[in-house]
């Protein structure tokens, strides 16, 4: 089964804001390896070649906080989502 | 504003815990919790050791919707193409209230509807941004446009424990002690569960997997069967993860996992219901934080108190523990009116007496004697594949059995001295 149809399985509530803001100065000058790509469980980031910058999928965040470790550059500045937002375990 | 006695961040196994029995001694608590009920945001493998705190939470338990006893527990070495296991039972897993499987957003609400019947407020939706400080000493939280001032804060707030990197508690997190694991929920019919798993009505199994699991890094594959579903997953050392060259996707490896033979029939027909993932803390003893500040104490995952010892994990004990540690620490620092680190600090020696740190301080070498890569890529190609030549038949003439084991023993290199020096460390782990 694919990611995105395994998210879909799950319960979301999607705030307007990101509650994951990325810092695309320290990627282009710091970040060489982009863990993000690879280490994120629901695979939410991406690298966009034409504006050469990472793009996250907030949205079907599972709010593990792994990018956050992984990113060793600081770059990732990631809250827990507001009250009344994000993924809600109904098993866990 | 008056001060309310205490305020709890996060309304996990620590948090609920501890809630309970400081309702108990008649203090005034709030446990706020940013899901939309307790336990929508936690996840766990899971199993909770019910032995560790039988004298301490038993009655907090009574009636618990607990998933299934776990009266198997297995092993397996997974090589890429050939795997061994073992399998464990005996009178007392099936006899007495050993361990039992769990899904977080069953137990910890049932928990928190018990508190609530109980008085205590348990708020949901509920994200606290800060906390609240006089003169050097945490005094309340700040969610939103909102304060609740308190005389003690216990931050239960989990892993990524915000509150507690606020208090300067504990450290950032790094990728090397941190492992993410990543799981399925799989709906299957409960007689399909006894029957391929060979258990009773009410039964389970605990199996833990090493090795091509995680494609040789750091981690390993969990299967805990619940009442009507499996909890099947897998966990990678994420400082691991992000060394491994070629880099590979986290979230690949669970549907590679899925599709070994020796799943297959063992899920067959299982519908996914969910998808999660968590961050592990697997420093050990020598990660756990510094526990309690002023007006604030941490317990649970937020302390850093979770212990892979190899053959299992263990967490959710130390959760259930520490909160209730917390509790009666704060208890007697209301009865003295010191609620300074000083006055808090005797919930570091309830622990120190308890299973949580005896436990966590004798195991404390096992982190480091993990890190190393034979446990995930040595033995589980070499097991598998010795008895994979002994198993063989063919036309070829076999040899005498003792001789081919040796023969392969010292082949594989089972003999050389690296791997004895390996076998000898054991003894100080």
């Amino acid at each position: 089964m694919k990611i995105d149809e395994k998210l879909a399985l799950d319960a979301f509530k999607t705030d307007r804001e990101s509650h994951i803001l990325v810092d695309h100065d320290i990627c282009r000058s710091k970040c060489t390896a982009r863990h993000c790509l690879t280490i994120c469980p629901g695979h939410l980031y991406s690298f966009n070649e034409q504006d050469n910058e990472i793009v996250v999928e907030y949205a079907g965040c599972l709010e593990c906080g792994t990018c956050m470790i992984a990113c060793t550059e600081g770059a990732i500045r990631w809250s827990y989502p507001k009250g009344d937002f994000g993924v809600q375990y109904r098993y866990g | 504003m008056d001060k309310i006695d205490v305020v709890i961040v996060g309304a996990g196994l620590a948090g609920l815990s501890c809630a309970f029995v400081l309702s108990g001694h008649g203090l005034q608590v709030i446990v706020v919790e940013r899901g939309d009920f307790a336990g929508s945001k936690n996840v766990t493998g899971g199993r909770l050791y019910l032995k560790p705190i039988s004298g301490m939470a038993s009655e907090m338990l009574e009636g618990a919707p607990f998933e299934r006893k776990v009266v198997r527990e297995r092993w397996s070495l997974l090589g890429s193409t050939n795997s061994v296991s073992i399998d464990h039972t005996c009178d007392r897993f099936r006899n007495e209230d050993h361990s039992y499987t769990v899904l977080r957003a069953r137990l910890d609400r049932w928990l928190s509807e018990r508190l609530m019947a109980r008085g205590v407020f348990v708020i949901p939706k509920y994200r606290v941004d800060d906390l609240l400080w006089e003169n050097g000493a945490v005094a309340g939280i700040h969610a939103g446009v909102e304060d609740i001032p308190a005389h003690v804060v216990v931050a239960a707030d989990g892993v990524l424990s915000f509150m507690g990197r606020k208090a300067g508690l504990v450290p950032p997190l790094s990728p090397k002690a941190s492992a993410v694991g990543m799981k399925e929920v799989l709906e299957l019919p409960e007689e399909k569960i006894n029957d391929r798993f060979n258990v009773g009505d009410g039964e389970g199994v605990a199996h833990l997997f090493l090795g091509d699991v995680t494609k040789g890094v750091f981690g390993g594959g969990f299967l805990y069967t619940n009442r009507d579903t499996v909890s099947l997953g897998v966990v990678a050392g994420i400082g691991a993860m992000m060394g491994r060259t070629p880099a590979m996707d986290a979230s690949t490896l669970l549907d590679l996992f899925k599709e070994r033979y020796e799943m297959r029939r063992l899920l067959e027909g299982a519908k996914i219901v969910e998808y999660s993932a968590h961050v592990i803390p697997e420093a050990g003893y020598d990660g756990i934080g510094r526990l309690c500040g002023n007006g604030i104490l941490l317990a649970g995952d937020a302390a850093g108190l979770a212990l892979n010892m190899g053959v299992t994990v263990r967490g959710m004990e130390f959760a259930i523990a520490s909160g209730i540690a917390a509790a009666e620490a704060i208890v007697e620092a209301k009865a003295s009116g010191d609620f300074s680190e000083k006055g808090l600090s005797r919930y570091r020696e309830r622990l120190k007496e308890t299973f949580v740190l005896k436990d966590l301080e004798a195991s404390r070498k096992m982190p480091g004697y993990l890190e190393n890569d034979s446990f995930f890529s040595y033995y589980p190609e070499t097991f598998p594949a010795l008895l994979e030549k002994i198993m063989w038949f063919d036309e070829d003439p076999k040899g005498p059995l003792g001789k081919t084991l040796w023969k392969e023993l010292r082949s594989s290199g089972m003999l050389s001295v690296k791997r004895l020096i390996e076998l000898y460390r054991i003894r100080n782990i």
